[in-house]
């Protein structure tokens, strides 16, 4: 192999990994009675297939906004967006992701198992297929043993770990997750974290994942997207090394404070023109 | 409240609750107390609404009384303006228990023809109910069409109404069950209607939008979110669905010339003033009624258990 062939492959790599979320001057306007709300302007984004993506923001920077339309929740009203190649649409249709909410959203009336199974039931796997990939999802966040159990048994933390097994049951590739975390306690949160960069690292999906808070964000991503309000936009787009299988203690190290302190300024200075 | 307080007082030094706190602890305490008060309100209206007639009979027959002896025959008269539970009671053991169910004199063959026609309605009206929210839930046109409609027809006196159904259904040779049904179904899908529009509206968006990331389609968001999530809704409408059901089968018995079913012994009673047969044909009806919504919340009771719902 020569130099040339080595330097070649190397300039290679990056682009052969393919893009999953693919955003170009993506735009949305709500149109309300008080005049037009400029939820995103200008946002250009890509996440690669394995990336960690956080979204962070002060509230009303339009990051969750930006996950609804990669959902196909929200419509853009301008710009490009293609999911795995295909419209947000075709992706919804497709099941291409997995989609956690702020609050776990379990159906009351189901038993954990079968608040699990939903998605299954509803792309009509066989029964036994259900159940097998019910104790696997539960199982990847440590919930084996609840299945028979109902979600108001069950602690917040343990609802929104239920939730997100809901999310990986039909094993799509991407994960879209809004604020999961946000109405746990610290402890809770670290200890759901820790896990979820474990399931990310053992499952190599692609995540992004909504957040506001500075650590969260630093300490469970590949790449942070730093956000702004009046109009949502996108003002910095932050690249970490830490490796997949980081742990807690990571947030001690010069490197971790410095992309923090980075984050920080990012949101100062997105602030900044309205204060 | 003051026999509460003293007896709490008294048994303030003793340990644990008194006999009668732990009786007035459960349902049962309270209902016994309620119930004793009404019957004793009864019995002294019951003699002072009969006392009139009774003295004016005394005066006819030119007899002396005295007011033990007035009264006794106030109890006892045989058309009271008020008859006294007893008497009420009494018809109604005979008229339940002593005479062949299948008398015209048994109310257990008017309850059956009034209860049949009763759920026959409950059956169709809750049918109807749920059929019309669904369509005014799912197509806008409708809420705008149907909406207006559903509401305007219970504006409508349900004694205008049954007579003219009664009349014009018996003038194309439909009689009986049916008529009567109808009218019931008249009454009862309304509360159903308007309590399942609420509970099919009730998911909340993000449950909405859970469903929507499976790209589930409108029929299994039914199925599985909107269905389960109005089961409290369509039980609680049911309760009163049931009980204005009777309601209407007793209407719908008035105007048929009084053949059979407890509306008919209402009427018949009213005709000859047979007052106590009038209270027991009440009493049956109200007896029936609150049999059948214990009935609606045992059901409530075993599918929200099923759904989880229950600690």
């Amino acid at each position: 192999m020569t130099l040339k062939q080595v330097v070649d492959n190397v300039a290679a790599m990056p682009a052969s990994k393919k893009a999953v979320v693919d955003i170009k001057d993506l735009s949305l306007t709500f149109q309300t009675a008080d005049g037009p709300v400029y939820a995103l302007s200008e946002v250009d984004l890509t996440i690669e297939e394995g990336d960690f993506v956080s979204f962070i923001g002060p509230s009303g920077c339009g990051k969750t906004t930006l996950l609804r339309v990669i959902a196909d929740l929200e419509k853009a009203t301008g710009g490009e967006i293609s999911i795995n190649g295909v419209s947000p649409e075709a992706a919804r249709e497709a099941r291409a992701y997995g989609y956690v909410f702020q609050a776990p959203a379990l159906l009351p009336w189901r038993s954990i198992e079968r608040n699990v199974t939903l998605p299954l039931e509803i792309m009509d796997l066989s029964k036994e297929e259900r159940i097998k990939r019910a104790h696997d999802a539960l199982k990847l966040v440590e919930l084996n043993g609840f299945e028979k159990k109902f979600p108001w048994q069950l602690s917040g933390g343990m609802q929104q770990r239920a939730s997100i097994a809901r999310a990986l049951s039909f094993d799509a590739d991407l994960l879209l997750m809004d604020e999961p975390f946000g109405a746990l306690d610290e402890i809770v949160r670290d200890h759901l974290n820790e896990q979820l960069l474990k399931l990310w690292a053992r499952t190599n999906k692609t995540v992004a994942f909504v957040t506001h808070s500075i650590p969260e964000a630093v300490y469970l991503s590949s790449k942070i997207v730093v956000m702004s309000p009046r109009p949502g936009r996108i003002i910095d787009v932050i690249e970490t090394k830490f490796p997949k299988d980081r742990t807690l203690d990571i947030r001690e190290t010069p490197e971790f404070l410095e992309i923090a302190h980075r984050v920080r300024e990012g949101l100062r200075a997105g602030h900044g023109h309205d204060e | 409240m003051a026999m509460t307080s003293n007896t709490a007082t008294l048994s303030g030094s003793v340990a644990g609750p008194s006999l009668w706190t732990r009786m007035m602890s459960g349902h049962s305490g309270p209902v016994c107390v309620v119930l004793l008060a009404l019957l004793v309100l009864w019995y002294v209206g019951a003699v002072f609404m009969n006392a009139p007639t009774q003295i004016d009979r005394y005066d006819r027959a030119d007899q002396t009384w005295t007011t033990s002896q007035l009264i006794e025959d106030t109890l006892a008269q045989e058309r009271p303006i008020l008859p006294a539970p007893h008497q009420v009671v009494e018809e109604m053991y005979k008229s339940i228990f002593a005479i062949k169910i299948t008398s015209k004199r048994s109310l257990v063959y008017h309850s059956w023809v009034t209860l049949s026609s009763t759920l026959l309605g409950f059956s169709i009206g809750t049918l109807l109910g749920i059929v019309l929210a669904v369509g005014i839930v799912h197509v806008m046109t409708l809420e705008k069409s149907l909406m207006p409609w559903v509401i305007s027809s219970q504006t409508i006196p349900i004694l205008a109404i049954a007579p003219m159904v009664i009349v014009v259904l018996g003038a194309i040779g439909i009689k009986g069950l049916v008529p009567k049904a109808i009218i019931s179904t008249y009454l009862c899908f309304f509360p159903v209607t308007i309590s399942m529009v609420k509970g099919l509206r009730s998911p909340q968006v993000i449950q909405l939008d859970l469903m929507r990331t499976y790209n589930a389609s409108k029929w299994q968001t039914f199925w599985q979110l909107r269905l389960p999530s109005a089961m409290p809704y369509l039980f609680a409408s049911l309760k009163v669905a049931i009980a204005i059901s009777l309601v209407g089968a007793i209407i719908g018995e008035l105007p048929t010339g009084a053949q059979a079913g407890l509306g008919a012994r209402l009427l018949a009673g009213s005709y000859y003033g047979q007052t106590i047969q009038i209270w027991s044909a009440l009493f049956t009806a109200a007896f029936l009624a609150a049999m059948m919504v214990v009935i609606v919340g045992w059901c409530e009771r075993r599918v929200l258990a099923r759904m989880g719902v229950s600690a």
